[in-house]
């Protein structure tokens, strides 16, 4: 990884690009620093911190933030006095580690690659469009960066949230929305997609700093089309906070607050003061988008973000350079998270002729046998970490008292334990007093404990005679004010840790082969993606469909928002799948059983029709769920009653036809028929953009089309937002509606009538157009026969639940099984696609590797023990565990490669049957017992 | 008055995944609290049974604390 880099310039083919990088001098050998932080409190120069919004100060020498990677520190030159006037150094001295190199210079370097993914993120909106809120001129209105520091617990006010102008907590809070995104007059015409939604959050976590504030936020759109996200909006008004449908004039100064104009549907006037305004910036094109598209020759969309096309969403218009994040479109985490998983598997496969090439792997001597009943020879070494620990912690008396300890038969301090030479020392240390257990004080076994675990594996022992005590982040750092309670505290860590260490035992190493094939459960959009982009990373699958044919949902649709047209993407993805010596498909076929865990799937498929119906057993080492979701079809609005009400996707297929009146002269759509708290609990994102592309091809076959369209908030996220700005040009009418007074449709002779309160004019409105169009939501098809079959979780509204919904997009709880398109959660198809590539992209990852590494610290059943009750398995959130019959008798047994560890089984286990690798009853029971055991060593 | 101030002996089981590293962040923001808790990391707070709770009051233990 090379940070503090600029990419200068990018020469060559697909598959042999050169790239050329400039990197900055970061006057840290990144090496050598062990992130300790000293510098930064011995520099004595200020520099606003950028990563706080410049909301508080730091150092020149500094870290961004404690997560940052890599945890290296590094000088900001722009106002380092020795880089400014050759003044200073003073960190030089202080670094304990001698990191600081101020003779670093800029190097060019030359990189060979053979593909390019481009994730630039986005850049931040001008000031200067933020001006017409009075920022900049008024202390007490922030941006919403901004505010997420201030409320941030790890932030620059520790999460308190003051007005900046006389520092009082705010009681009266508002939220403007739309700041530099839905805005012809910055050049911004698109939506950015996620404001919506973070100010809900950043206004949920302010109500719970104070559930006195009130907060109102103004919008024009409440945009939470993300998978269960109006649930957020829907909590948020629950607890009070107040969302009204206005465009905010002006703000300005009234007292010591700020008064907000705006003017409301109903054509008032209003003036409400504030504590605190905060603005919903939006996400603006990186600053450098047009530097970046010069280097590599891409091209860019006409507000400067990459430029794709629905069918291939991250492919740039160079070959072997895809993108992925908010450079392709403004995106929230889970779709920036998706899209990297997706561009790094179109990467993957473009570079698959040299993958594992130029790999070594690392050898280990042998491993030492220790046995249970081996004298126990314990070695502890305390950390100084510089002066990070010692400046608080007495090492020497804490290594004094680990060293009167029984079975302890060596003991010493390292300045670094982690240092290059600390490892050397380490090592020596276990073979000249034969140590067969290790305990190190240090710092964190979550940063740490691999470093030193690959030690004891070069010194010949199991990794796992290993314990860790965290003297630093648990003791010196927190208690800096209480140097004896501290050193008191960390003999007392170290006593349990050394009584841990007396009872832990070498664990195996446990690795699991892999099946290199995947089974892909639906062929639509999804499923036809996902099986190819295997194929083109070179595995094989086995693609079942439960209908007559592949296609799925795109049989129904004719072209996208952007014009393109479906029928023939569909086309060469069919002929691509069907001629695929990788994929094999399998009509009419459904999954009956599958056996087994991740690497090692075996499952039942049946397919053909009647007679030709037959049952195969196919292997498969993962499984991708493509189920997909189809059309709700509400009993309302008299939808299948009168002829003149259709869906979208009704209209849609008319529109595609060739009858002369397939653009009728006018149209009431109706938005959220069935959905958001009717039928069905969500928004189904896509039905929007879906009346937007039918408006607009109505309007283009028949231009005095008459079109009205009734909404609750029109979700045109992101570039789809031109199209609305466009359909309002060309006349049509969105009229907006409450959900308590839902527009109604009835038949009156032949003619169809829709009655609905025009919130603009204040009274209510019938109308008889030629055609209802309705915007009916998505169900997800059967996800519970699936999710039955293979233990997957699904959400409250059926779509199957990912296991993490940020960091996780497409994996499920159970390893080995990956999901994406509808039956995920609705959305179009672009993000089906790319969603596609991302379940490809993870599912190859065991493929690739061919085994499966099992952490040894998984749960593990003494039979004899087990009687066979089954409380685990019904436990096991990750279908670790299955019942086996062994001897005629039930008995539970763990499936290790699917086992995460938590330990739930063996905390719940009745005859104390099940044990964790590492963290066993005795292990745990031994720790306690010294926990207590304060006189006694 | 200082010296008969409660000082209670607590035992935290604290999750590997949230609570251990909340430990770890508080390190490193030098968040300071008071020094009465000694910490066993469990790979998940579902480890912890009931029995282990039982067994630290039985040891001394004036308050159990769970994070995960």
């Amino acid at each position: 990884m090379l940070t503090n880099a600029d990419l200068l310039a990018l020469e060559g083919t697909p598959g042999n690009f050169t790239a050329t990088v400039n990197l900055r001098p970061r006057y840290i050998d990144a090496d050598s620093c062990t992130a300790c932080g000293l510098c930064t409190q011995y520099c004595p120069r200020h520099h606003v911190d950028p990563y706080n919004e410049g909301l508080s100060i730091t150092r020149p020498i500094h870290i961004d933030y404690a997560q940052a990677v890599p945890a290296t520190y590094y000088i900001d030159p722009s106002s380092c006095l020795f880089l400014q006037h050759e003044t200073c150094q003073i960190c030089v001295p202080v670094c304990q580690s001698h990191a600081i190199n101020f003779k670093q210079q800029p190097e060019e370097r030359k990189l060979q690659i053979g593909a390019v993914i481009l994730s630039p993120g986005f850049g931040k909106i001008d000031p200067k469009t933020l001006a017409k809120f009075g920022y900049g001129k008024h202390p007490d209105v922030v941006t919403s960066f901004e505010f997420e520091r201030m409320t941030t617990a790890s932030g620059p006010f520790m999460g308190e949230i003051k007005c900046f102008s006389d520092g009082r907590h705010p009681k009266r809070l508002a939220f403007i929305q739309c700041v530099g995104s839905r805005d012809i007059g910055c050049n911004n015409g698109y939506c950015s997609s996620v404001c919506c939604m973070y100010a809900i959050k950043e206004a949920l976590v302010t109500k719970e700093h104070d559930p006195e504030v009130d907060i109102t936020i103004f919008y024009m759109d409440i945009r939470t089309q993300g998978k269960d996200f109006d649930a957020a909006r829907e909590r948020a008004e629950a607890i009070g906070i107040k969302f009204v449908r206005a465009k905010v004039a002006d703000v300005t100064p009234w007292e010591n607050r700020l008064q907000l104009t705006y003017a409301t549907l109903d054509g008032q006037h209003k003036f409400e003061p504030f504590d605190l305004v905060v603005l919903s910036v939006g996400l603006e094109s990186p600053k450098d988008a047009k530097k970046i598209a010069d280097i590599t020759r891409i091209d860019l969309n006409k507000y400067d973000f990459c430029a794709t096309n629905a069918f291939n969403p991250l492919q740039t218009s160079q070959q072997g350079i895809v993108v992925a994040g908010a450079f392709q479109g403004p995106k929230d985490i889970p779709e920036s998270v998706t899209q990297s998983s997706a561009a790094a598997s179109l990467a993957a496969a473009s570079l698959k002729q040299v993958r594992g090439r130029g790999v070594e792997m690392k050898t280990y001597p042998e491993e030492q046998k220790v046995a249970a009943d081996d004298e126990v020879r314990i070695g502890v070494f305390v950390c100084h970490c510089g002066i990070n620990i010692s400046s608080v912690v007495d090492c020497a008396a804490v290594a004094n008292y680990a060293g009167d300890m029984k079975n302890v038969t060596f003991y010493t301090e390292n300045l670094y334990s982690c240092s290059q030479d600390a490892q050397e020392v380490i090592k020596k240390k276990i073979k000249e007093h034969k140590l067969n257990r290790v305990v190190i004080a240090a710092c964190s076994p979550r940063t740490h404990e691999p470093l030193f675990q690959e030690t004891l594996r070069d010194a010949g022992l199991n990794r796992n005679l290993f314990e860790m005590v965290n003297i630093r982040d648990q003791c010196s750092w927190v208690h800096a004010g209480e140097p004896e309670l501290a050193t008191i505290k960390s003999k007392d860590l170290v006593r349990m840790a050394v009584a841990k260490a007396r009872l832990i035992q070498p664990l195996p190493e446990q690795t699991v082969p892999v099946t290199a094939k995947a089974l892909v459960i639906g062929a639509g959009v999804a499923g036809m993606t996902a099986a190819l982009n295997l194929a083109e990373q070179g595995f094989d699958s086995v693609l079942i469909e439960k209908g007559d044919a592949v296609g799925g949902n795109l049989h129904h649709l004719h072209h996208t928002l952007a014009g393109d047209a479906v029928q023939s993407h569909l086309q060469t993805l069919v002929d691509k799948v069907t001629k695929s010596k990788k994929v094999d498909v399998l009509c009419n076929a459904e999954l009956v059983q599958t056996a087994g865990f991740i690497g090692n799937f075996s499952s039942v498929i049946a397919s053909g029709k009647g007679k030709t119906r037959v049952e195969q057993t196919v292997d498969h080492g993962v499984i991708i769920v493509a189920t997909g979701g189809r059309e709700h079809r509400p009993d309302k609005y008299l939808l299948g009653k009168s002829k003149k009400v259709v869906t979208q996707q009704e209209l849609e297929k008319q529109l595609a036809g060739k009858a002369k009146t397939r653009a009728p002269g006018s149209i009431v759509m109706i938005q959220c028929a069935g959905s958001r708290g009717d039928d069905l609990n969500y928004c189904s994102k896509v039905c929007c953009n879906h009346a937007l592309k039918n408006i607009l091809k109505v309007k283009e076959i028949n231009p005095d089309s008459q079109i009205v369209v009734l909404y609750r908030d029109m979700r045109t996220y992101g570039f789809a937002e031109d199209a609305y700005m466009e359909a309002r040009k060309l006349g049509v009418v969105f009229i907006p509606y409450e959900v308590d007074r839902k527009p109604e449709v009835t038949e009156k002779g032949a003619k169809i009538q829709v009655r609905f309160f025009d919130s603009i004019m204040q009274e209510e409105v019938v109308m008889s157009p030629d055609l209802v169009a309705l915007s009916v939501g998505i169900v997800p098809d059967d996800t519970d026969t699936l999710s039955k079959l293979l233990k997957l979780p699904v959400t409250a509204n059926n779509f199957f639940l990912e296991a993490h919904v940020k960091l996780r997009p497409v994996e499920l709880a159970v390893s080995g099984v990956y999901v994406c398109g509808l039956a995920h959660g609705p959305k179009p198809v672009d993000e089906t696609i790319v969603q596609a590539q991302a379940a490809a992209a993870k599912a190859a990852i065991p493929l690739v590797k061919g085994y499966v590494k099992v952490d040894p610290i998984v749960s593990s059943v003494e039979q004899d023990k087990c009687i066979g009750c089954g409380l685990c398995v019904s436990l096991c959130p990750y279908g670790a565990i299955v019942m086996q019959k062994v001897d005629g008798k039930r008995k539970a047994e763990t499936i290790a490669a699917s086992c995460k560890a938590c330990g739930i089984c063996a905390a719940h286990c009745p005859t104390f049957a099940i044990s964790m690798g590492g963290f066993t009853n005795e292990q745990i029971n031994s720790q306690i017992v010294a926990f207590g055991a304060t006189g006694d060593r | 008055m200082a010296d008969q101030q409660f000082n209670p002996s607590i035992l935290g089981f604290l999750c590997n995944w949230c609570c251990y590293a909340a430990a770890d962040a508080a390190g490193v923001s030098r968040f300071q609290y008071p020094p009465s808790m000694r910490t066993v990391r469990v790979m998940c707070t579902g480890r912890i049974d009931p029995a282990f709770v039982l067994r630290a009051f039985v040891e001394g233990a004036d308050g159990i604390f769970t994070g995960g």
